[in-house]
């Protein structure tokens, strides 16, 4: 049933933000801390203990899928209530920290990106990454994880 | 006649928000991904134009509107609010984690904690250097506006826990509110120099980028098969920062300049 895929992933996403929260408490910060990160987790576990045990149904997957592929369309509406008067209007010390901070932290990207061998793009990957891109029936999708799969 | 049509048409928008935010979200990734076809043969993502043309359109709605939060400041599109808010946004978000490759995500696991130390650190001895440059020269001011430069929320957490003026939460917020918004436009322009195509440089650049919503949008514009990795680690990157920035970084800040 699609409604128990949307379920999880609320049961996921309440009990992740819950334990951020409980752990920023733990902390005395004034934040939840990492509850969305817990909460993928959590749906990483919950998908793997589900299909091992041959209960990751097609209605499941769906429930969970349509909310990946409405992942852009969201980012899209987020952009779209930025501030973003107030971050043209910054004025000079607003956009050297800006501009600062983000030169340094792409070319640490660049630099970690470089350590440790690369790897092809495995095929799991792949198509993960179509189904949030909105694009594949996620349905009809199946997750490959044979290494024959893995492409170059 | 037209006005009280163009009245009816406003009141169905104001009462089914939610509902004509979808209707006008897609109507604009259509005609991005149009766009994306015709005018760039597909090299650019249509995502990235989508969101760029938001961004756009917040700027638009903010000078009609006067408000912070762009579009959904105007009444008839209140529903972009509540799709774009922090709730559908981390929903979804948890959602993508349903696509992960356990066994990528687990390679770069202390990657992305180098990641998230770096993109913490970094963007504060940024931000701090900055505050100095500009004639901060207490430890409350220059500490509020280094913590903006990591999050625009780690900014004012951090200012409020230790006392900062107004003025200096508002610049510390500005400054990562244009950070976050450089982020989502910058990305897919560097996102080849910095190798950022496989889910181990995803997970590094979103514990060095931080912020969730530059990190979300950035991504999508890039690559969507990226955007679990990314938002793995940077949904980790605000908390962590709300942790240091009003302790250790307060209070090496106050040992520097006294």
């Amino acid at each position: 049933m699609i409604v128990l895929g949307v379920a999880l992933l609320a049961a996921c996403t309440l009990i992740g933000v819950y334990l951020g929260d409980l752990l920023g408490l733990a902390l005395g910060v004034k934040a939840n801390v990492g509850g969305v990160g817990i909460a993928m987790i959590l749906l990483i576990a919950a998908r793997l203990w589900l299909s091992r045990r041959g209960k990751l149904s097609k209605g499941v997957q769906f429930g969970v899928e349509f909310w990946a592929g409405m992942y852009i369309p969201i980012v899209v509406a987020m952009a779209a209530q930025q501030n973003v008067v107030a971050a043209v209007s910054g004025g000079p010390i607003v956009l050297i920290a800006a501009t600062g901070s983000l030169v340094l932290c792409f070319g640490a990207v660049a630099l970690l990106s470089r350590i440790g061998h690369r790897d092809p793009v495995a095929a799991s990957v792949e198509h993960g990454g179509s189904i949030i891109g909105g694009e594949t029936d996620p349905a009809a999708s199946i997750h490959p994880v044979s290494p024959a799969g893995r492409k170059g | 006649m037209g006005l009280e049509i163009w009245h009816g048409i406003e009141h169905v928008f104001v009462e089914q928000s939610l509902v004509a935010a979808f209707a006008v979200v897609g109507a604009l990734i259509l005609v991005s991904n149009l766009a994306a076809k015709r005018f760039t043969n597909g090299r650019v993502h249509g995502s990235a134009i989508a969101i760029v043309l938001g961004l756009v359109l917040a700027y638009v709605g903010g000078l009609y509107t006067g408000g912070k939060k762009g579009l959904a400041d105007i009444p008839a599109l209140a529903g972009i609010g509540l799709m774009g808010g922090a709730m559908l946004r981390d929903f979804a978000i948890v959602a993508t984690a349903f696509e992960v490759d356990v066994i990528e995500a687990r390679r770069a696991g202390l990657l992305g904690v180098l990641a998230l130390a770096l993109g913490t650190i970094l963007p504060f001895i940024v931000g701090t250097l900055t505050a100095v440059a500009f004639g901060y020269h207490d430890a409350v001011s220059i500490t509020t506006i280094g913590a903006g430069a990591i999050t625009y929320i780690v900014g004012p957490v951090t200012g409020a826990a230790i006392g900062a003026d107004s003025t200096v939460m508002a610049l510390s917020i500005a400054t990562g509110v244009t950070k976050a918004v450089m982020v989502m436009v910058g990305t897919p322009l560097v996102a080849r120099l910095i190798g950022l195509d496989n889910p181990r440089s995803a997970m590094a650049y979103g514990g060095l980028m931080g912020t969730v919503s530059g990190v979300a949008g950035g991504l999508a514009a890039t690559d969507p098969k990226l955007v679990p990795y990314g938002a793995l680690t940077a949904t980790f990157h605000t908390g962590i920062g709300c942790l240091v920035g009003p302790s250790i970084l307060f209070l090496t800040v106050r040992a520097l300049v006294g």
